[in-house]
């Protein structure tokens, strides 16, 4: 596709970023991946949902702190966290990718539990492998880890092979 | 009140908001152990004692492993249970990042242990997908791996059949469902040299050609089993005890279920026709003719029936398979992706190094990041992969079907008896090797 010249006579750029509701969508290997600032997410999954993604089949979490250098579109700004929603839309049979930076200094991203109630384990196992916190979730407690569990063990910087076991409620 | 729990105490229902009666029938009882271990004592005047909190599990004979339910009970009347897990983390989704996706297929096959190569199929489906490799995989590979996908979905059912009869008080039931599903774990024994945890489906295509003689005894087992499927019958489907302790317990609505993000028998019960192999098919299962098996009132009689008859459905795949498996190459003939065969490796160098790579370094999958989902026994297990382009995933993700379908346990015994409450958590059929990972 050739450069198009807009109504004032400037270039627009030559690949021109699909949007939906305003977000960068691209196709990667065949699949739709949305990505979306932190501070729209939760408006733009409610217009995804009347667009009839209505299922949120998998809520997950990604640290890529030891991967900084990895493929964005343009306006995206990598952050330390990405917290990715799949979502399926059962009537039209097509999957959406919702990709979502979450910086580390302030890991705090909206819960969709009012929009998908079936995100509330999902989201607890997040917060508790990662120690992203999600707010007005009604129950944000680990789910996979002991209670009184320190750190988050997913994260890139948590180390493996070298921790003393904790039991719960063994004398330490 | 022993659950005095603030802003998400339960009151009656013409005291709620819509918002607050919405979270509710979203929620699970908000209590955290923390909270329950403080409670201490029981109330002195007894007529505040009127509910009562208590632990099923997690070593109760019937939760199918480490699943600890809180159920807070109104004589035997149950209000509201949360389900506790996290008893069986084993930290497989950390283990990955450690493992090469040559080695990868060894960590994933033990996480839902009755399906075990339709987890292997999901994280080399994904595998491929990265590599870009998805559309050249040889067409007996891609037969073999259906094969193997339906028996796999048949054993599991068969052991479905057998817990859920024993569950039930059908003791009996339980050894005839552990016969038949070793029957089919008899012929993966043959075909991968275990019974379980197989690592046979891998990326590139699979471990080994099917033996000599498969094909009899895939015939042997499909002769064998619509007769002792009519057997179930006459011990279980028509039965009026059987029918008394699983009609309409456990009902869940097509509205729920989608919106807990149920798949697998537990949407199919409530009359939602989703079934990934008909609606996104992945293989050759658009080739393959077979029906969706649906229910009407989302009940456990409902899940016990379309698992019965999936068992017949994967028993109708198979025949189709057997008529069209071609021959050919089991898996692709990409020296960077797939071993060597061992008389290579003494005649040519390059075989050697190829070999050594593979097995020392693994192969490098290129940047990206996929999500798969397929239909595995339990619902959609997905596989979500991120890479950064060196031999191990970056991050790699299970979507279990257990997890998720076990959170529809509070909707479906809300109101129910507490006698019923195995009935239920047996008709989820969960898998606590997936639900905790």
């Amino acid at each position: 596709m050739g450069a198009e010249v807009t109504t004032d006579g400037t270039e627009m750029p030559e690949d021109e970023q699909a949007l939906l509701h305003g977000c960068p969508l691209v196709e990667s290997r065949g699949q739709q991946v949305l990505f979306v600032p932190c501070d729209r997410y939760l408006e733009v999954m409610r217009l995804l949902t009347d667009e009839g993604f209505a299922m949120c089949v998998d809520l997950t979490a990604v640290d890529y702190s030891k991967f900084t250098e990895r493929d964005l579109p343009a306006g995206v700004t990598a952050e330390r966290f990405e917290v990715v929603v799949n979502l399926l839309d059962i009537s039209a049979r097509r999957r959406l990718r919702v990709r979502v930076q979450v910086p580390e200094s302030e890991a705090v991203v909206p819960s969709l539990f009012d929009l998908h109630p079936g995100t509330e384990a999902m989201e607890r196992e997040v917060y508790d492998m990662f120690g992203i916190a999600f707010s007005d979730h009604p129950d944000p407690s680990r789910i996979l880890m002991p209670e009184d569990w320190i750190g988050h063990p997913l994260r890139k910087d948590y180390e493996t092979g070298s921790i003393p076991v904790q039991f719960k409620g063994a004398p330490s | 009140m022993i659950a005095n729990e603030g802003a998400q105490e339960m009151r009656p229902r013409s005291e709620l908001s819509a918002r607050e009666l919405f979270r509710e029938v979203g929620a699970v009882l908000r209590m955290s152990e923390a909270e329950a271990s403080a409670l201490g004592d029981l109330p002195e005047d007894p007529e505040d004692d009127q509910t009562m909190v208590i632990n099923m599990g997690p070593q109760h004979p019937s939760t199918h492993g480490v699943l600890r339910l809180m159920l807070e009970l109104q004589g035997e009347t149950v209000l509201r249970c949360k389900p506790i897990i996290g008893y069986l983390h084993t930290g497989m989704e950390k283990t990955a990042e450690q493992l090469t996706f040559m080695q990868g297929g060894t960590n994933v096959t033990r996480m839902d242990y009755l399906s075990p190569l339709n987890n292997e199929l999901v994280f080399s489906l994904a595998t491929e997908k990265l590599l870009g490799i998805d559309g050249d995989i040889p067409e007996r590979a891609v037969w073999m791996r259906m094969l193997l996908s339906e028996l796999n979905r048949m054993s599991s059912h068969l052991l479905f059949m057998a817990t859920n009869g024993m569950d039930l008080g059908a003791v009996s039931m339980m050894i005839y469902g552990w016969r038949e599903r070793e029957e089919v774990l008899r012929f993966f024994q043959k075909v991968t040299g275990l019974r379980m945890n197989h690592n046979f489906i891998r990326p590139g295509g699979l471990a080994a050609d099917l033996p000599a003689g498969w094909r009899d005894d895939v015939l042997r087992l499909l002769d064998m089993l619509p007769e002792r499927l009519e057997e179930y019958d006459i011990l279980m489907t028509g039965q009026p005890i059987w029918r008394e302790r699983l009609q309409g317990v456990g009902v869940i609505t097509p509205t729920e279920a989608l919106a807990l993000g149920a798949t697998g028998p537990i949407l199919r019960s409530t009359g939602v026709e989703w079934d990934l192999r008909r609606d996104m098919p992945y293989l050759h299962y658009d080739e393959v003719d077979f029906d969706v098996v649906v229910g009407t009132y989302g009940d456990a009689f409902d899940r016990y029936a379309i698992r019965l008859n999936e068992i017949r459905e994967s028993m109708r795949i198979v025949r189709q398979i057997l008529d069209r498996m071609p021959s050919g190459d089991y898996r692709i003939q990409d020296k960077k992706i797939t071993p060597p065969p061992r008389a290579r490796i003494d005649e040519s160098m390059e075989a050697l190094i190829h070999h050594f790579k593979i097995f020392t370094e693994g192969f490098r999958v290129p940047e990206g990041e996929v999500y798969v989902g397929i239909e595995s026994p339990r619902g959609e297990i997905g596989c979500y992969i991120a890479s950064d382009g060196s031999p191990t995933p970056y991050r790699m993700h299970m979507r279990a079907p257990s997890f998720v379908n076990i959170q529809c346990l509070p909707h479906m015994m809300r109101g129910g008896l507490v006698a019923d409450a195995v009935a239920v958590i047996s008709s989820v059929d969960p898998v606590l090797g997936e639900v905790d990972r």
